[in-house]
């Protein structure tokens, strides 16, 4: 069979796959496979983890609402919603859900030492509670144990009545076990098994209490449905599609404010907003991996086309063309991607299972496995990186001339005398692609471009940052020859010097380290240090005897007896604030409705109710800044006009004004009041605050309950199981405990951001890999010179030592740097508090940056020093 | 090979190379350039030997080049059996290089990740329509084994001594059964028993295969085994003679 011509002949696959594998043995080739398995492992790890909650929002959006189709209100849902399911032909239960205080009950209750025969009543907690209806779930399965550890089992059963499951860590917050007694507001009920997976559960990021289900049928008994109590009521149907098509259709012109359809489509939003959040600060921080990876591909195969610059001048000799000599190297280049991508594709596989351990639970409980779609992307990440990065030195190996063998002419700067058009193009592919990337990422068009801008410029300002501190090195050095060098050591060669002088030698590639090292490091520095630094602050920020308790649900009936509860537990000055809760309807004599709004927060805010009070003070956390607070007039059946006054954040989001008529909803009447004056209000003082207040008296016809925040030491926690022993239907929160949560949360999402961003620091190292191997040739011909001149073997290694720790050290001030000044901004522009600069951030910048680098540099360069000068100098 | 009885396999007339003055770091005035060659005329026949002997510096190398395709002169033309290789672009210049031309250098030039017998088979890997992938490697075998290096087929350059690398690359210049062979200080890196031993493998192959030699060397003893003997001093030739043949 003769030899055919072109890309796909035989004799090219045969000598470019045997070139490959010899370069691969020699060692050529292993910073470019393994930039290009970091690329696509990083951008794999975050797609699969992004990949299987969108898998489960797709494929499993029945299971995860319970149903095909989900009807939510804030209210009990009318008969026409409920009745008319059956018309069409489809099956439906209901649930309602509720955050309520649950208390274990003493096992034995007869020879207790109770007080009037009652039960022994242990700790109390915060749970939420689900009530449910026959039938549920109507997709999905609920999964159940008879202990906690024990090996759970589906069951398509319920509670029975006078029965509950609870989960987990319910059970273990009460310090109670199946078979257990509890307390549901006025009713016992007995713990009858472990509630392990309820299909239309959120992950832990959206609850911040346990969790309990219920039978419907117990409910009322509980008597925990009071005026003002929060309940989620929610109307479960599954049927046939149409069927769910039509009713949907026709249940939709009905809808009434504070009601919404789910179908499969647009299941869980809140699931649907993490995962975008997550791909978006995720999949950033992997497109920075991205970009130091191709820099160090290109760096590498720059490297690499140098090194072979004398076979493609033998090949030429022999009468290789120029495209035979592209065609050689490309196949090369393809194969290695389509070696490394599936390499690194694996890696991201298993890379994932720790984003699902850090972040897995908090926003959905069950992931399936992921699609082939984050295969396709890691697939033409390898692709991209290889052909946009890796093949623009490759292809200017067809510029060698022939020539070379004979003499070397001009041999050092072939590889970039000028640019080809294959090689723009090559370069325009590499950039499209990390374009697209950041695009894909960002879910959104704008957003991406915005989040490019952002990238480009922040790389300019490390770019100068990075020069600024290579060329200070630059003079630095100047003076210390000058100065202290002179004095401490009369040698040229003293080992600062030699290691400074390699640093300001190629002050190019210097740069480009400092760049590559101080990016990993900032946001290392800065999801650590400085995310403690503002937490600690923003915790200290708060007074000590800050509220760390709120009560709600008091009834007003309740109100004496409370008072008096307290009064007896010396927490006499605990207020109780009234809280109305009533519908905006009108501004200005205009209804309004969600779909006036764009922002979604403004949105939310018209769909639901307010929670309205009243106050005569305005209280010490709360600031008028445009209006003016009420005054008591002497005489006048009304003594405070008819008036709002109005939180400045949400005036801003419903863009009301001073002046303005608002007309609310309550208890089926409206109410209409002039805004007055828009108030700041120091929301993390933990007070009860309200959006809307009003004077005294405006409200008194209308069905009211009560709040209360106050702060409780550790010593007095009995005194709330005290509380809710007394008025079962009172719901207590815990501050400290949701704080904790939202530690919990901010600790987990910044330890996945840190997780990818360990990828950006292998790329920096690769980064430095490559710029060590391109000067190579240089370092070993010089220290074979210096050690034939009789510089000792510790003089190198202390020179080597300097240089990289003096590199690492450059980048550990960057680093520190920068997030010094990103903390400062999110402390002032964001939290609003000020920020001290912390001194342990430069330390540790410098420190860490400096033996890190300085480490991997000297394990990079071993061979340098460790190689034999007569060996060195005969080969080159 | 193709060859007509009165068309020299190379013929050479006028040739002049000249490259810029780096010293002065102005290389675009035509009063800045160093001349290397001065019209050079040069007639070599199918099946002759040539030396071309000089000093360091007399542009030996730089007339190898031009001659070989592998650079542009400045002035005149080359034809290599009958092709002004000057109207061939690179490709097509490198494509006759493949068909008709063999080279041996100095350095060796093997491919250091390349086996002995890899680096013989590569010319005829490169050439499209030279045969199966399995008769180039028998070819290959059968000239390192031509050569004396049967048994060191697999091993890398860095595997065999000097004299060994040079026997090798004298396989692979033959290898291709080419027309001309050009030799650039074949003996320059050896000791002269090794030398003494490459060049007479290198002159054996040459006999059995009536290949046309060029060789551009110093050394006279080397020189005076070709049949013609040139000298260039300076850029021009100065003297010629007419010694034995092998």
């Amino acid at each position: 069979m003769a030899f055919s011509q072109g890309l796909l002949s035989q004799s090219i696959w045969r000598l470019s796959l045997r070139m490959l594998g010899r370069d691969w043995r020699a060692g050529e080739l292993r910073v470019l496979l393994m930039a290009i398995i970091i690329a696509v492992a990083c951008v794999t790890s975050v797609g699969f983890f992004t990949d299987r909650i969108q898998q489960a929002l797709n494929h499993q959006s029945g299971e995860l609402l319970g149903a095909d189709l989900r009807v939510a209100a804030d209210h009990p849902l009318p008969a026409q919603v409920t009745v008319s399911a059956a018309n069409y032909g489809l099956r439906s239960t209901e649930t309602r859900s509720f955050r309520s205080m649950v208390q274990a009950v003493g096992e034995n209750e007869v020879n207790g030492s109770s007080r009037d025969g009652e039960a022994i009543l242990g700790q109390s907690r915060l749970a939420e509670i689900k009530a449910v209806g026959p039938d549920y779930p109507l997709r999905g399965a609920l999964k159940i144990a008879p202990a906690r550890f024990a090996k759970d089992s589906v069951v398509h059963d319920l509670p029975p009545s006078g029965e509950v499951w609870a989960g987990p860590q319910l059970l273990q917050q009460l310090g109670a076990k199946v078979g257990d007694q509890l307390q549901l507001g006025y009713s016992q009920l007995r713990i009858a098994a472990v509630l392990t997976y309820e299909p239309d559960r959120s992950g832990s990021m959206f609850s911040i209490a346990p969790r309990l289900l219920i039978n419907l049928s117990d409910l009322s008994a509980t008597g925990l449905i009071q005026e003002g109590s929060h309940v989620h009521y929610r109307f479960l149907l599954s049927g046939e599609p149409k069927a769910i098509a039509d009713y949907r259709q026709a249940l939709i012109p009905h809808l009434q404010r504070g009601e919404n359809i789910e179908g499969t489509q647009d299941a869980r939003p809140e699931v649907r907003s993490a995962m975008q959040r997550a791909q978006q600060f995720l999949g950033l921080a992997a497109v920075v991996a991205v970009m130091l990876a191709c820099v160090a591909i290109a760096m590498a195969a720059r490297r690499y086309a140098q090194r072979h610059l004398d076979t493609c001048a033998m090949l030429r000799c022999f009468g290789a063309s120029q495209h035979r000599i592209n065609h050689i190297f490309l196949l090369q280049l393809i194969v290695l991607s389509f070696l490394a991508g599936p390499l690194g594709i694996l890696s991201g596989f298993l890379a994932q299972e720790g984003l699902v351990v850090l972040l897995g639970q908090l926003i959905i409980t069950e992931l399936p496995a992921p699609s082939w779609t984050p295969v396709w992307i890691g697939l033409l990440v390898a692709l991209g990186g290889v052909l946009g990065f890796a093949l623009p030195p490759v292809l200017q190996l067809r510029d060698v001339p022939a020539l070379r063998v004979l003499r070397r002419v001009a041999t050092q700067s072939v590889i970039t005398p000028r640019l080809q058009p294959a090689t723009l193009l090559a370069y325009f592919f590499g950039l499209v692609m990390l374009v697209l990337l950041v695009i894909y990422q960002a879910g959104d068009v704008v957003l991406g471009g915005i989040l490019l801008s952002g990238l480009l410029l922040a790389t300019l300002l490390l770019w100068a940052a990075a020069t600024f501190l290579t060329w200070g090195l630059k003079y630095f050095l100047h003076y210390l020859r000058k100065g202290f060098l002179k004095k401490v050591s009369q040698s040229k060669f003293s080992a600062w010097h030699l290691g400074l002088i390699n640093l300001t030698r190629n002050r190019r590639a210097s740069t480009l380290q400092v760049m590559a090292f101080g990016v990993g490091l900032m946001v290392l520095l800065l999801l650590t240090i400085v995310r403690g630094d503002l937490l600690q602050g923003w915790a200290k920020g708060l007074s000590e005897d800050a509220p760390n308790r709120f009560i709600i649900n008091i009834q007003s009936q309740q109100l004496a007896e409370v008072r008096n509860f307290f009064a007896q537990k010396g927490m006499a000055d605990v207020e109780l604030f009234p809280m109305v809760r009533g519908r905006l309807t009108e501004i200005n004599g205009v209804s309004v409705s969600e779909q006036e709004y764009v922002d979604s927060r403004a949105k939310g805010l018209v769909a639901r109710e307010f929670n309205l009070s009243w106050a005569r003070k305005l209280q010490t956390d709360n600031h008028v800044v445009q209006g003016h607070w009420w005054k008591e007039n002497a005489g006048g059946k009304n003594p405070f006009p008819r008036e709002f006054s109005v939180e400045e954040g949400i005036a801003k989001t419903l863009s009301l004004k001073l002046g303005d008529q608002l007309t609310y909803l309550i208890s089926g009447e409206s109410f209409t009041a002039t805004v007055s004056s828009l108030r700041s209000v120091k929301w993390d003082s933990f007070r009860a605050n309200f959006f809307v207040l009003t004077p005294p008296g405006m409200l008194d016809a209308y069905p009211a309950s009560y709040i209360t925040s106050f702060f409780l030491p550790a010593e007095k926690n009995e005194v709330l199981d005290e509380l809710v022993h007394a008025f079962p239907n009172l719901t207590v929160i815990d501050i400290t405990a949701i704080m904790d949560q939202v530690k919990m949360i901010i600790e987990r999402v910044s330890m996945a951001v840190e997780f990818v961003f360990l990828f950006t620091l292998v790329a920096g190292l690769l980064v430095m890999t490559a710029a060590i191997q391109s000067t190579l040739d240089v370092r070993l011909h010089e220290n074979a010179v210096l050690r034939a001149l009789g510089a000792r073997r510790r003089r190198l290694w202390q020179s080597l030592a300097v240089e990289f720790f003096s590199l690492g050290a450059l980048a550990g001030l960057l680093a520190a740097f920068f997030a010094s000044v990103l903390g400062f901004v999110i402390a002032h522009q964001v939290l609003e508090m000020d920020y001290l600069f912390n001194p342990w951030l430069w330390v540790l910048g410098l420190l860490g940056g400096g033996v890190g680098v300085g480490l991997a540099g000297i394990i990079g360069t071993r061979q340098v020093v460790n190689s034999p000068p007569l060996v060195v100098l005969r080969k080159l | 090979m193709s060859e007509s009885v009165n068309q020299p396999i190379l013929l050479v007339e006028s040739l002049g190379k000249n490259v810029a003055n780096h010293a002065s770091r102005k290389h675009v005035l035509a009063d800045d350039e160093l001349a290397i060659l001065h019209d050079i005329d040069l007639c070599i026949q199918h099946g002759d030997s040539v030396a071309i002997v000089g000093p360091s510096g007399s542009g030996k190398s730089t007339l190898l080049g031009l001659m070989a395709g592998l650079d542009v002169p400045t002035r005149g033309t080359v034809y290599l059996d009958g092709k002004n290789i000057l109207q061939l672009n690179e490709d097509e210049r490198a494509a006759l290089r493949g068909e008709k031309i063999g080279f041996v250098f100095q350095s060796f030039q093997l491919l250091p990740s390349f086996t002995a017998l890899e680096n013989v088979m590569l010319p005829l890997e490169l050439q499209e329509n030279s045969g199966t992938y399995a008769d180039a490697r028998q070819q290959a075998r059968q000239l390192l084994a031509r050569v004396g290096l049967s048994e060191r087929e697999h091993h890398y350059p860095s595997q065999l001594s000097g004299g060994e690398q040079q026997r090798v690359a004298i396989a692979r210049a033959f290898v291709s059964k080419p027309a001309l062979l050009f030799a650039d200080e074949p003996t320059g890196n050896l000791d002269t028993h090794t030398g003494q031993q490459v060049i007479d493998f290198m002159f054996e192959l040459n006999r059995e295969q009536g290949t046309t030699l060029v060789l551009v060397t110093h050394d006279h003893v080397l020189a005076n085994r070709c049949a013609r003997v040139l000298e260039l001093q300076n850029g021009r030739f100065c003297s010629a003679s007419e010694v034995g043949q092998g």
